[in-house]
């Protein structure tokens, strides 16, 4: 299962290191939605929930694109034929699926993160350093995993560009909530009381449940 | 197939629904703060209740489909989900003018029960847009119930999260069925929940019945057609 999942993953990001279509996209991105928010809200820093919300909504809005093209390779090309004729479990696509789209949020995150530290946060993200990691690395399990169940879902539908954001959006909101209210104290100005504890448990149950569920139900999927 | 008993649960429902609404407007005392508006209340939170639970039960139908792959299960989890939609616009109106009434907004955000109510409600929505875009019946049946499970996974994780995220100021519309209201309110509460319950499940049947017959007939269409262009070759 771990072998043809390694496979997999390694075509992906060959992929992606040869087309450079999906985390240049992602990344540019959410340096423009930075941008609207400094328009929309009208201001020049932020910090405290403001902050920690406009972060996690960029991030979020740029997942989407990553997992639309999550299968445009495969579809656009016919792999998906191949892929499917391969005698592979299921299970080892959706590992290596997952594992790509969690590589190209962490790539997009190495950059727009700081980015927005940057441009739009008052505090600074040293006051941050140890805790923010860690809270960006869970939630991008939890994107990752419902992102390649949502592709997968969107990917033999007409619909398709249409069906991932409706899907994927309400899906994430229960992680907006626990990563946004995890990151909210780091990013104020003075670091205030802590609620870490809370969070990130229901982060991780979050994942724990969205991981199991992916992987039940992904031998439905993507058959014929 | 699905419409056994239909007559006999039908009638029980008319029974139920119509004690209910006696109970509701004769029976059941005034609320001291909140007045007559409260008797919103009958309706609304049963309705939630019973909503919420079609959700969850067209996963578990869902479930059924996918082990056993007979397309039955999907149309029932299917009709469960659709209805449990027509039930949310309902829970989402109703508790948009009890809000109003008794804090003065039409939308309260924390209000965790109505946020996530309203975050499950469009997420559900999805269902027709991703059913629709499938053609193929036997894999739309199949998308549908990974759809299904996956909802109906998120839906207790989204309770949690939203009652997390806000401050308990409110009080809690399970603990005041349970704990403090009088017994009388008690009383028309689990009548009109049951009747709730009655009504979903009737409609349900119909629906299954409705849905059932016009699949045959479509059927019978196509293989009569068939018929006549092979006499006709």
């Amino acid at each position: 299962m771990i072998r043809p999942a390694r496979a997999i993953l390694r075509k992906d990001l060959l992929l992606e290191w040869r087309t450079k279509e999906s985390v240049p996209a992602m990344t540019l991105f959410s340096i423009t939605v930075y941008v609207l928010f400094h328009f929309g809200l009208d201001r020049g820093s932020l910090d405290g929930d403001l902050a920690a919300g406009v972060l996690w909504v960029t991030l979020l809005l740029a997942a989407v694109i990553g997992v639309t093209r999550l299968f445009a390779a495969e579809r656009e090309q016919g792999g998906i034929d191949a892929l499917l004729l391969a005698p592979v479990d299921r299970t080892s696509l959706f590992l290596a699926k997952a594992a790509a789209l969690f590589l190209f949020l962490v790539a997009v995150e190495l950059v727009a993160v700081p980015a927005f530290g940057l441009l739009l946060l008052g505090p600074g993200l040293g006051g941050a350093l140890p805790e923010l990691p860690l809270i960006l690395l869970l939630g991008d399990v939890g994107i990752a995993a419902v992102g390649a169940l949502v592709a997968a879902l969107a990917a033999e539908t007409r619909a398709r560009e249409l069906i991932v954001p409706l899907l994927l959006l309400p899906l994430l909101v229960p992680l907006l909530i626990s990563c946004a209210q995890a990151t909210e104290p780091l990013l104020r100005p003075q670091q205030g009381p802590e609620d870490l504890g809370r969070w990130l448990g229901l982060l991780t149950l979050y994942d724990v449940v969205f991981v199991l569920v992916s992987v039940a139900v992904f031998d439905y999927l993507l058959e014929d | 197939m699905y419409s056994k008993g239909l007559a006999p649960l039908a009638a029980a429902t008319a029974v139920v629904l119509t004690a209910a609404l006696v109970l509701v407007f004769f029976y059941a005392p005034l609320d001291a703060d909140q007045g007559f508006v409260q008797k919103i209340f009958y309706i609304h939170v049963p309705m939630a209740i019973v909503a919420l639970c079609g959700w969850v039960a067209g996963g578990i139908f869902a479930i059924r489909h996918l082990r056993s792959g007979d397309a039955s299960w999907d149309l029932r989890s299917y009709v469960a989900i659709h209805l449990s939609i027509i039930l949310g616009l309902g829970v989402l109106i109703t508790g948009s003018i009890w809000a109003r009434a008794s804090w003065g907004h039409w939308w309260v955000w924390d209000e965790p029960v109505l946020v996530s109510f309203l975050v499950t409600f469009l997420l559900y929505c999805v269902y027709y847009p991703l059913r629709f875009a499938i053609e193929d019946p036997e894999r739309q049946a199949r998308y549908s119930s990974v759809f299904a499970i996956a909802a109906g996974a998120f839906v207790p994780l989204n309770f949690t999260a939203v009652r997390l995220a806000q401050a308990y100021t409110h009080p809690r519309v399970l603990s005041e069925t349970g704990g403090t209201m009088p017994g009388e309110m008690r009383l028309t509460f689990y009548v009109t929940l049951i009747g709730m319950v009655l009504l979903f499940v009737t409609l349900w049947k119909l629906e299954l019945t409705a849905k059932h017959a016009s699949m045959q007939l479509k059927r019978l269409r196509r293989q009569r057609a068939e018929r006549r262009e092979a006499v006709a070759a």
